[in-house]
C-alpha cells in the first residue's frame, strides 16, 4: 500500500476559462454515460411527446379553427411547433431530478471538495441534457413527418430557416434546464425535483400559442400568452417553418419572434445560471 | 508550528442550533485524530468546515498549511474527503468513477486512467473495475469511495464515519486499509460513533458533544481519567448476591454496584491480577458459585458515560438535532 502515498503531480490551476470548459465536459461525459445506462429514462422521454403528437392531432385535429380553417392538416402543421417547444421544456425536470439525485447521494459534496471549476457540475449536467433534447427532437421530427407534418413551400422557408428553428428550440431547451438546475438544488429529493420541475410547465405551455390560436383567448389571458417567453419560441418556429396559424398580434415578441426567442433564452440562462451557481456553492447534501 | 489540521474557535450555527460551539483542534502531521461523539454532536459539521464545504460563522482553520477560509481551492487540492455516504456514481463503473475524479483534480486524462488502475488494484477492486458501482456490495462501495478520496495521494485525509453500516468483516478490511494509509505518513481526521474504532485507529481522541470538545487525549489517558480498573462478578445463585457484595466490599476502593437482574456486581479496585486471585479465593471459601469474574479496564463507553452522563448511542433515535449536515439540517443549510 505504500504506493498510496506516492506523490502524484497536481497541476497548478490553469486558465480558469479553459479549466471551466474542461471540467464541464468531464461532467457532461459522466452524465451521458449515465443516461446511456438508464435507457428507459430516455425512452420515456421520447414516448411522452410522441403521445402528445398523436393525441392532439387526432383528437383535437378536426375541431380546431386555425387561420379560419378547421382542416386537420392545418391543425397538425400548426401544432407541431408547439409540441416541439413543449418537448424541449420537459428537459427541465430531467436536469432538476439529476442534480437533486446527486445531492441526495452525496456526489455534490464530493464535487465540491474537488479543486474543480465551480459551475462545471451544473454546466456539465445541462450540456448532457442538451444532447438528450437534441436526440428527442430528432426522433420527434421524424414522427411528425410520419403523421403528415410539412414545412411551408420553398418561397416561404428553406433548409437554413428550418435548421434555425431547431437551433432556437435547443437554445430554449438549454435555458429551461438551468431553471431545472436551480429547482434541483432547492428541493430535498429527486422525486420533488421531478414534480417541481413539471408542474409550473403546464400553465407556461398552455397559456401560450402552442396548442390553440391565442387570438381567441380573453384579452388579459391573450396578453400573457403573447408575452410568454415560451410563445415567442413557438411563434418563431412557425414563422421559420412557414406553418399556418402564426399570431397576428401586435405584441413585440409576436412581431419579432426570432429575436424575442433568442433574447428570452439568453436572459433565462444568465439569470438562472447565476442563481443556480450561487446556490451550488452553499448547497449541502 | 501548527499541525497538519488546525482549528481555533470554530463556530457554526444553523438557526437556533449551535452545531459547533468553539471547537479547537490540532492534529500533528502523520497522526490520526479520532473525533468521537454521538449523532448530532457536530462531528460532520466540523469535517465540512475543514474541507471547505461549509463556511464557519467564526474561527480559524488551517489545513495542510493553507488557510481554509482564505484559500479554499488550494485546500481542495491538498485534501481527500470520504464522506458519510459512499459518494460514487452508481451508474459508472469503478474505473470510470476514479478516472472522473482524477480529471476533476485536474489530472490529464491519461494520467487519471493510470492512477485509476493502480488504485483499483490496491483496493482489491480490479476484478470489478468494469462493472457499474450499482452492483458493488456496501464494503466495495466504501473502498471505491476511499480510493476516490486518495486519487491525488493527499497529505491530509478526512473520513466521516468510514465504517458506519459495514459488517464486521468489511469493517476490519477497511481498518487495515486505513492503517496502511497512515503508516505511509498521511495525516487523518476520522469521525466515528464507534468507541472501539477510535481506540483502534486513532493516536489521539477528541470527545465531542453539543458542538464542543469535552475531552481530549490518548485512549489510555481518557480511560485513566474515568478511573481505574474494577472487578466484575456474576454470581450463579441470586441468594448469594448479598454475601458476594460483602466480600467485594472488603477488597473494593469504592461503592459496589449491584445489578439485580443480571446478578452482576462491580467494584472499583487497585491491585490488579493479584487482587483478583484473592477475590476468587475468598468467594470460593464462602462457597459462592460464580458464572463469570474478571478484571475490567474502563472502555471508551465508560469514558463517554462519565463525561457526558449519557451513553454514546442513546441519542441516536428521536433526537431533533440530527448530525449537522444531514437529515433535518439539509434544508436549513441549503436555504442559506
Amino acid at each position: 500500500m505504500s504506493a498510496v502515498t506516492d506523490a502524484v503531480q497536481i497541476t497548478a490551476p490553469s486558465n480558469p476559462v479553459s479549466q471551466s470548459i474542461r471540467d464541464s465536459l468531464v461532467v457532461a461525459k459522466r452524465n451521458l454515460i449515465r443516461m446511456s445506462r438508464i435507457p428507459e429514462m430516455v425512452i420515456f422521454g421520447l414516448i411522452q411527446p410522441i403521445m402528445f403528437v398523436v393525441l392532439f392531432s387526432y383528437v383535437f385535429g378536426g375541431s380546431m379553427m386555425i387561420g379560419g380553417s378547421t382542416s386537420s392538416t392545418d391543425y397538425r402543421n400548426f401544432l407541431m411547433a408547439g409540441i416541439f417547444a413543449q418537448t424541449v421544456t420537459f428537459a427541465t425536470a430531467g436536469a432538476g431530478a439529476g442534480i437533486a439525485d446527486d445531492m441526495h447521494k452525496g456526489l455534490i459534496d464530493r464535487f465540491r471538495s474537488l479543486p474543480m471549476a465551480r459551475g462545471a457540475v451544473l454546466t456539465g449536467r445541462t450540456l448532457a441534457d442538451l444532447v438528450q433534447t437534441a436526440l428527442t427532437l430528432l426522433v420527434l421530427a421524424v414522427v411528425a413527418l410520419l403523421v403528415g407534418w410539412r414545412v411551408g413551400s420553398d418561397g416561404d422557408t428553406n433548409a437554413a430557416k428550418v435548421l434555425g428553428a431547431f437551433g432556437l428550440l435547443l437554445l430554449a431547451g438549454y435555458a429551461f434546464t438551468w431553471i431545472g438546475a436551480l429547482i434541483g438544488l432547492s428541493v430535498r429529493t429527486p422525486e420533488a425535483a421531478t414534480s417541481g420541475g413539471l408542474i409550473w410547465l403546464f400553465p407556461v405551455t398552455f397559456i401560450s400559442n402552442a396548442f390553440v390560436d391565442s387570438s381567441n383567448m380573453t384579452p388579459w389571458l391573450r396578453h400573457i400568452a403573447d408575452w410568454n417567453p415560451f410563445s415567442a419560441t413557438v411563434q418563431a418556429c412557425r414563422v421559420l417553418f412557414a406553418n399556418p396559424g402564426q399570431s397576428t398580434s401586435d405584441a413585440w415578441p409576436m412581431q419579432h419572434s426570432v429575436w424575442a426567442s433568442v433574447i428570452y433564452s439568453v436572459l433565462i440562462i444568465l439569470i438562472f445560471r447565476t442563481l443556480a451557481v450561487r446556490k451550488y456553492r452553499s448547497a449541502t447534501a | 508550528m501548527p499541525g497538519a489540521i488546525y482549528a481555533e474557535g470554530l463556530v457554526k450555527t444553523f438557526g437556533d442550533v449551535r452545531a459547533l460551539d468553539g471547537v479547537d483542534l490540532d492534529v500533528p502531521e502523520g497522526t490520526v485524530l479520532g473525533l468521537l461523539g454521538p449523532n448530532g454532536a457536530g462531528k460532520t459539521t466540523a469535517v465540512r468546515c475543514l474541507t471547505t464545504l461549509l463556511r464557519p460563522d467564526s474561527g480559524k482553520a488551517v489545513v495542510a498549511g493553507v488557510d481554509v477560509l482564505k484559500h479554499p481551492d488550494a485546500v481542495r487540492r491538498r485534501v481527500g474527503l470520504s464522506g458519510q455516504f459512499a459518494a460514487v456514481d452508481e451508474y459508472l463503473t469503478g474505473r470510470e468513477n476514479l478516472q472522473m475524479v482524477g480529471q476533476l483534480y485536474q489530472m490529464k486524462a491519461k494520467a487519471a486512467k493510470i492512477r485509476a488502475d493502480v488504485l483499483l488494484e490496491q483496493f482489491n477492486l480490479a476484478d470489478a473495475a468494469d462493472r457499474t458501482a450499482k452492483t458493488y456490495s456496501g464494503g466495495m462501495r466504501r473502498r471505491l469511495d476511499l480510493a476516490a478520496a486518495l486519487v491525488v495521494s493527499p497529505p491530509v485525509m478526512f473520513m466521516d464515519e468510514p465504517t458506519t453500516g459495514l459488517d464486521p468483516r468489511n469493517r476490519q478490511q477497511l481498518w487495515d486499509v486505513i492503517k496502511d494509509l497512515v503508516s505511509g505518513g498521511t495525516t487523518l481526521l476520522l469521525t466515528t460513533q464507534y468507541l472501539e474504532e477510535a481506540d483502534h485507529l486513532a493516536h489521539d481522541i477528541c470527545v465531542v458533544d453539543h458542538g464542543r470538545v469535552i475531552a481530549r487525549g490518548t485512549a489510555d489517558q481518557l480511560k485513566a481519567q474515568t478511573g481505574g480498573e474494577r472487578v466484575e462478578v456474576v454470581v450463579h445463585e441470586r441468594e448469594h448476591m448479598e454475601t458476594a457484595s460483602e466480600v467485594l466490599r472488603g477488597f473494593g476502593k469504592g461503592e459496589t454496584t449491584v445489578e439485580e437482574h443480571t446478578r452482576k456486581l462491580t467494584v472499583p479496585v487497585t491491585g490488579g491480577a493479584k487482587l483478583l486471585a484473592e477475590v476468587i479465593r475468598e468467594l470460593d471459601t464462602r462457597g459462592i458459585e460464580i458464572d463469570d469474574i474478571g478484571l475490567r479496564r474502563p472502555t471508551l463507553d465508560d469514558v463517554f458515560l462519565s463525561l457526558t452522563g449519557h451513553v454514546a448511542e442513546e441519542r441516536e433515535e428521536g433526537n431533533g438535532v440530527a448530525d449537522a449536515g444531514k437529515g433535518s439540517k439539509r434544508k436549513k443549510e441549503a436555504g442559506k
